[in-house]
């Protein structure tokens, strides 16, 4: 398969960039965080979103999704990244919907699954634990055999929109210790559910995060999701799925905080001239452009991977998160340097690219985590 | 035709008719087949060479006419396809069929066509590129050596240096000022210079690693014909810069590893330890780092082919790979010294081996790389310039 887009993702591409421009300007996402909206997002864009099929594009027809693949949702979700949008296609269609269309039977597939990508349920998926830094197997949260079922115990934090979401895919230990590759199942919980409390987390994003505190919360058989005792593999292949959605809105995040930037290095004026015939500033920049065309590489054959099932799909999200992790923080640093004085105040937007840039970058692996994990993949 | 049959009847081909030393990497750089006149070849090498040549594989996708092979993109992908998955070494290499025959079929003449690429395709001639001069680097536009019309010929004074492999060249593609008074990029002419045309003398350099990739050449009186000018007289700065985009990829393109797996890892094992994982975490992580950015570029520089075949006209973009390809290499040239230790500090002889030897001299020779065929600097002037449009 060829590293280039094909003409219906290239009018796919056209049409998400009109759609955000015109809906999802930054001084949207800028009210969002200062009015502190409890939602955190717009759900009227949410289903406008829906609408436009974006929420489908990589689950099966059969559920109402577009059959499509992972080369289409990275142009959405770059077109996404560029303008900041915080609706939760990350929790909610690469997460959940990943955890579900992967390791989940088919009555909850059929029940799960269409009003997910109609945007009418909000799934997520909470794993993540206080000290578990990236060990995706690091599970202390408990499962405790309770007559047919099990009783869920335990916290997770930064759990994404969690705070909004109707339903979260948790990962909790059934056997084992805490450290162990196996012994984790995922289960399916309800927001309301008894002994679930949650908690909104205020993050330097201002994304939705939430701490989901669980005091032994009922569930059945029919909440597994995926096999008993095997949900730590199911649970990296939804986060490989999900970073190289990640990684394709950190690349529209970079690429708009690094146009910004050149835009102002052409208009800016001192000394007499425009900042921009300055080679000091050229060759950063010349540079700063090199890294966006190698970090568009690999997120093009990170997603690629998943379509055609390769071997090497985590590999390649390593090489892809990486990428993405050091190239976008560079970009962003070297994006408030270049814009001086304005560059540290609040009132300019590419402070809002660097605290997305660093989230990004601590959510599933920074670039260190990814180049150990290549390393062990590759054998040494 | 079918294009798996095509793929089996390659595979059959190529396994009958490659020497069976073709089947490794080579030895040393004498085994690397530049073809030419003036180079005697080991035996394999040059039959491996005839019988490729023969069938005009050794320029696949040229047409048949010129002595190419003739094949549509999907054939010659399968052919290139075919050669990795035996390890089969490529039959020639060389800036005949990298630089001046793309840029010949592009530009060229008929007639010029006709004479000049059935003999790079043979192997017969070999070519080297007189560009830069002496007071002419980075600015390469300030050229000097002057080209004076004589009836039907040039006649042709001055000095080229850098010319890589000049002395064991047999023609040089050169640019030569053809009108002194025009502004500077608009009085060049790109010609075709037969290196055995008298007037013309050739002085290796030694560089700081002990080879000599690169000459001195010297022209006094040379006589060119006229019919010997790729496009039109005073338009030869537009074909430096078509052919620049096929140089810097080409670069980019030779210099890293082909061996399959990771060769710095083997080092690393053997010099530092570590049964599985390498017991120096500092290095694995350079090493790691070093991969993943040549895993990057050379995606990128698949992209860029993807992008081609879709269409795309190659633009200065390519500058990202002549000034990052040599970069990533340099750094990689550093970590293997760095990986030997001690036993990096070898120059010759005693208490070192050839292969240790090798990567120090490698290492040295790598120094060269971010300054030939346009420095890092200039590259990162053109997609400054030329990609992002900033400001003079």
């Amino acid at each position: 398969m060829a590293l280039v887009l094909t003409e219906e993702q290239e009018l796919l591409r056209h049409s998400a960039r009109e759609f955000v421009t015109k809906n999802s300007p930054l001084k949207r996402v800028r009210a969002l965080r200062d009015s502190r909206d409890p939602v955190g997002f717009s759900r009227e864009l949410w289903s406008e979103m829906a609408q436009l099929g974006w929420l489908g594009i990589i689950f099966p027809e059969t559920f109402g999704g577009a059959g499509l693949g992972y080369m289409d949702l990275i142009v959405v979700m770059e077109e996404l990244g560029r303008n900041l949008l915080p609706e939760p296609m990350l929790a909610n269609v690469l997460l959940g919907g990943n955890a579900i269309l992967l390791g989940g039977n088919e009555s909850q597939q059929q029940t799960l699954l269409p009003p997910l990508i109609e945007g009418k349920l909000l799934l997520t998926v909470a794993c993540h634990e206080p000290r578990a830094r990236y060990d995706l197997h690091r599970v202390a949260t408990r499962a405790d055999r309770s007559g047919r079922g099990w009783q869920l115990s335990g916290t997770k934090t930064l759990v994404p929109d969690g705070n909004v979401a109707d339903r979260l895919v948790v990962a909790a230990r059934t056997a084992g210790a805490a450290t162990d590759r196996d012994g984790i199942t995922l289960f399916l919980v309800n927001r309301s559910a008894s002994g679930v409390s949650v908690t909104p987390q205020s993050v330097v994003d201002s994304r939705n995060a939430a701490v989901v505190s669980l005091d032994k919360v009922p569930v059945t058989e029919a909440d597994v999701v995926g096999e008993v005792d095997h949900g730590g593999e199911l649970l990296a292949a939804v986060i490989d799925r999900a970073s190289v959605g990640l990684c394709a809105e950190m690349l529209g995040g970079m690429s708009a905080a690094f146009e910004m930037t050149l835009d102002y290095l052409k208009t800016r004026t001192q000394f007499g001239v425009l900042i921009g015939t300055f080679q000091a500033l050229k060759h950063r920049a010349a540079k700063l452009y090199t890294e966006t065309e190698l970090a568009r590489s690999a997120v093009m054959a990170a997603a690629q991977a998943v379509d055609t099932n390769d071997r090497d799909l985590p590999l390649l999200v390593s090489l892809a998160k990486a990428r993405c992790s050091d190239s976008f923080v560079l970009i962003v640093n070297e994006g408030i340097q270049m814009h001086g004085g304005i560059g540290m105040t609040d009132e300019h937007d590419i402070g809002l690219f660097a605290k997305r840039a660093r989230a990004a970058q601590l959510t599933f692996g920074d670039a260190a985590y990814h180049r150990n994990r290549y390393a062990e993949l590759s054998g040494y | 035709m079918d294009l798996e049959r095509f793929r089996e009847e390659t595979r059959e081909w190529l396994l009958a008719n490659a020497p069976k030393s073709m089947f490794t990497q080579p030895k040393s750089m004498d085994e690397i087949c530049w073809g030419g006149r003036k180079t005697q070849y080991p035996p394999d090498v040059k039959r491996w060479l005839d019988v490729m040549a023969e069938r005009g594989w050794t320029a696949p996708a040229w047409p048949k006419e010129y002595g190419g092979g003739g094949l549509n993109r999907e054939e010659a992908k399968i052919l290139s396809q075919e050669m990795a998955r035996l390890r089969l070494r490529p039959p020639l290499t060389g800036f005949g069929l990298s630089m001046i025959g793309p840029l010949l079929l592009q530009e060229g003449s008929e007639e010029l066509k006709r004479t000049h690429l059935p003999p790079i395709i043979r192997g017969e001639i070999r070519w080297c590129q007189g560009y830069s001069e002496p007071g002419s680097g980075s600015d390469l536009a300030s050229l000097q050596t002057r080209a004076e019309v004589d009836g039907d010929s040039f006649l042709l004074n001055g000095q080229k240096v850098w010319t890589s492999y000049a002395d064991k060249a047999d023609w040089m593609f050169i640019l030569v000022r053809t009108d002194p008074t025009a502004k500077k990029q608009e009085g060049i002419t790109f010609l075709l210079m037969d290196m055995d045309t008298p007037g013309v003398s050739v002085k290796p350099i030694l560089l700081i690693s002990g080879s000599s990739p690169f000459c001195e050449t010297f022209l006094e009186s040379v006589r060119v014909p006229r019919a010997n000018v790729v496009g039109r007289v005073n338009g030869g700065w537009a074909m430096a810069k078509a052919l620049l985009g096929h140089e810097r990829t080409m670069i980019a393109d030779v210099f890293k590893d082909r061996v399959p797996g990771n060769p710095l890892v083997d080092l690393a094992r053997q010099y530092i330890g570590g049964e599985g994982r390498i017991a120096d975490a500092i290095v694995r992580d350079r090493i790691t780092q070093n991969d993943m950015d040549q895993r990057c570029l050379d995606l990128t520089l698949a992209r860029s082919r993807d992008e081609a075949k879709a269409g795309h006209k190659p633009g200065p973009e390519t500058s990202i790979f002549k000034y990052y390809g040599t970069e990533t290499n340099m750094r990689r040239r550093e970590l293997m010294v760095e990986i030997l230790g001690p036993q990096g500090l070898g120059w010759e002889g005693a208490g070192f081996d050839d292969k240790e030897l090798t990567i120090t001299r490698d290492w040295l020779r790598s120094r060269g790389n971010s300054i030939e065929g346009g420095t890092s600097e200039i590259q990162l002037n053109i997609i400054a310039k030329r990609v992002l449009g900033l400001p003079d």
